[in-house]
């Protein structure tokens, strides 16, 4: 019983750190320019596929790893300048709708260009192996994820928290107009933003990739829906909402897999989604409450 | 005189618009290519689909990826309907024998129509809660509901047989059935539009402060332009069920969705017309891409030289070349194609500020309701 709940634990813990970096690299982009990031999940196809090509050389996986969580990010910074900054100023709809364009755009552009098959990149083999704790058995992927989500999530507080670009950022969450007025440049803020999004999409994709040992140009479509459900419930307009929504996303999932009857597991996705859609109805900012909403109140 | 001319250019819209779809149907008629044909309804239950769309998203401004949710409600309704006991019996033998649903069976016209009924009870119920969102969150909400709805249909096998295909439904929807009700939804789409209940909505598009202000219920306009929009949805889909005879859910999710959005989006969703250009164009482009497509990959296979320029197969070039089209417009002309005019005659006199007016159009409403 207490090997079940720790491995439970571990695995709770692994699956919602990388959902709550997930919904990070959503929410970092909603909280600046209020789009909604549909395209999102594209990030961690390009990751996947960084993977695969970057894979080929003789390098060790570190740098393979490092290389595609770059591919992410620069991917996210091009998406940026390409499709979003011409949009910036439109209604937050119509930013939705252009997301959801570059989103089609680059799974076909995947499903063209490299096989609509799903194709294995090198993965270390340390991947599938287990630890042995005395009588728990920890996978060294849930063991690997929660370690770096955790580190990543203390990098990024630190980051926000301690550098100038940090404070822009989160000063542009807060009220955009005004960060402006202070003197913070917009297309600097913006692009910071992104860059965050793909090193977030990018970490994920590792771990996400490692899981299903095979990348294909719709591979980002899960996580993208598992990043709206961990920001919506959390929280779309606060970073802490985002890990808080995540973790949750996590337990719950870990939970249901465990102790649910498979049959009605069947019904998890639209369990889900109905709670995205009453969490929009009766609490719209989620389960925490950014600061200011509290004073427009 | 200008209230004849605009009288005269009102209801010339409707006509030109009609006059569009009949001339490609004739066209198609007269051509008597089967292929041609199968391409020209499958446009016309697009054109129903993409009026239905600009019923809700071109009058409230507020987008919509949930749509598909009630095409797969109408289609899979009017199955229901339409089967006998013993075609249901191949279609879908998950339903229990003792269910009322299963020894219903209507005439072809009366399912099409009790498949739009059930996918407006759906979502005039749903649709109470969605007006109450804003912007974004209207549009994850009822992009949540599209996945809601497509899981259960993957899983409810005594209603949709799952995620198997449901096979040997008639063909009963033909070129003429879907030119008409091409037809009637461009009607009836742009007679909400410059209906009362359509000026309100406008109004709030541009400002929903200032409409609620002067006294228009805009929850209630939404949910009136809602209803409708998913009536019509449930139509399309009963209409392609009966022309496609067989389906599953997974064919009415997000890339179904993205198309009817993209033809909305590049025609310009402020007016009907630009849901009907929007329409006509995407498709006779996607179709034109397609045959490329096939040809380039049938010289391929044959070893010709085109196969050394390119080294692998086209896949996905159409929605490549779609979703390309609709950033480009989204970026460089956001109002579409139509720049939210009707086609009208007689057509604007030379001068007229052309997109500003569509902008106007909404707020001279808002003020004309007030006086």
């Amino acid at each position: 019983m207490i090997t079940d709940l720790a491995q439970y634990l571990v695995s709770a813990l692994s699956l919602g750190g990388l959902y709550a970096l997930m919904a990070l690299g959503l929410v970092i982009v909603y909280g600046i320019l209020r789009l909604i990031n549909f395209a999102y999940g594209e990030l961690v196809m390009v990751a996947g596929y960084g993977m695969l090509i970057i894979g080929r050389s003789p390098w060790p996986w570190i740098f393979v790893a490092i290389l595609s969580i770059l591919c992410a990010v620069i991917a996210a910074l091009v998406m940026e300048r390409v499709a979003f900054r011409p949009v910036r100023n439109s209604s937050p709809t119509t930013m939705l709708i252009t997301s959801f364009a570059v989103s089609t755009l680059l799974q076909n552009l995947a499903l063209l260009i490299i096989s609509p098959r799903p194709k294995v990149p090198r993965l270390p083999a340390v991947f599938t192996k287990n630890l042995r704790f005395g009588g728990v058995r920890i996978d060294v992927l849930d063991l690997s994820g929660l370690i770096v989500s955790i580190v990543a999530l203390l990098a990024l507080t630190l980051f926000l928290r301690k550098t100038v670009i940090g404070l822009a950022l989160r000063a542009a969450a807060d009220d955009f107009t005004m960060t402006r007025l202070m003197g913070v440049r917009a297309n600097m803020v913006i692009a910071a933003a992104f860059a965050i999004s793909g090193l977030m999409a990018g970490i994920v994709a590792l771990f996400w990739i490692g899981n299903t040992r095979s990348t294909t140009p719709t591979i980002g479509l899960e996580p993208v829906l598992i990043a709206f459900i961990a920001s919506v419930v959390g929280g779309m307009s606060s970073l802490k909402g985002a890990v808080v929504g995540g973790y949750v996303l996590g337990f719950l999932t870990i939970g249901l897999q465990t102790w649910l009857p498979r049959d009605v597991n069947a019904y998890r996705d639209a369990v889900l989604f109905g709670i995205v859609i009453l969490v929009l109805l009766v609490r719209p900012e989620g389960i925490v409450r950014p600061v200011w909403s509290r004073e427009a109140r | 005189m200008t209230d004849l001319r605009s009288l005269a250019s009102r209801i010339s819209t409707p006509l030109i618009l009609s006059g569009i779809v009949s001339l490609i149907a004739i066209i198609a008629w007269l051509r008597g290519d089967v292929v041609f044909e199968r391409v020209v309804t499958v446009m016309f239950i697009n054109v129903l689909l993409t009026v239905a769309l600009q019923v809700f998203m071109g009058n409230s401004g507020l987008g919509s990826f949930g749509q598909y949710a009630f095409v797969l409600i109408g289609a899979y309704s009017s199955i229901w309907f339409s089967l006998t006991p013993e075609q249901k019996n191949l279609a879908l033998p998950d339903m229990p024998e003792e269910w009322w649903l299963y020894s219903q069976h209507y005439p072809f016209q009366v399912a099409v129509v009790l498949g739009g009924v059930t996918a407006l009870i759906v979502g005039a119920v749903i649709g109470i809660a969605f007006v109450r969102l804003r912007g974004a969150s209207f549009t994850i909400a009822t992009f949540a509901f599209l996945i809601v709805v497509h899981s259960i249909a993957l899983q409810w096998r005594e209603v949709t047989r799952g995620s198997r295909t449901v096979i040997g439904i008639p063909k009963e929807t033909s070129l003429l059935i879907a030119a008409v009700w091409a037809i009637l939804a461009i009607l009836i789409g742009y007679a909400f539009k410059e209906s009362t209940i359509g000026l309100k909505l406008r109004a709030s598009r541009e400002d929903e402060d200032a409409a609620s202000s002067i006294g228009v219920n805009v929850r209630l306009m939404r949910w009136i332009s809602w209803c409708l929009s998913v009536f019509m949805c449930g139509v399309g889909g009963a209409l392609w069920a009966h022309f496609i005879q067989q389906f599953s859910p997974q064919q009415f999710y997000l890339s179904e969705t993205f198309l009817i959005v993209a033809m909305l989006v590049i025609g310009g969703s402020a007016s009907v017309s630009g849901a009907v250009v929007g329409a006509v164009s995407v498709a006779m482009v996607s179709e034109g891409m397609r045959q490329f497509e096939n040809s380039w990959n049938l010289a391929r296979q044959k070893g010709t030289s085109i196969g050394d320029i390119l080294p692998f197969q086209l896949v996905g070039f159409t929605e490549i070349v779609i979703a390309l089209a609709m950033i480009l417009v989204l970026v460089l002309r956001p109002s579409g194609i139509m720049g939210g005019r009707e086609l009208a005659w007689p057509l604007r006199r030379r001068g007229s500020p052309p997109a500003a007016s569509s902008e106007s159009v909404g707020m001279t409403g808002a003020t004309d309701t007030a006086s």
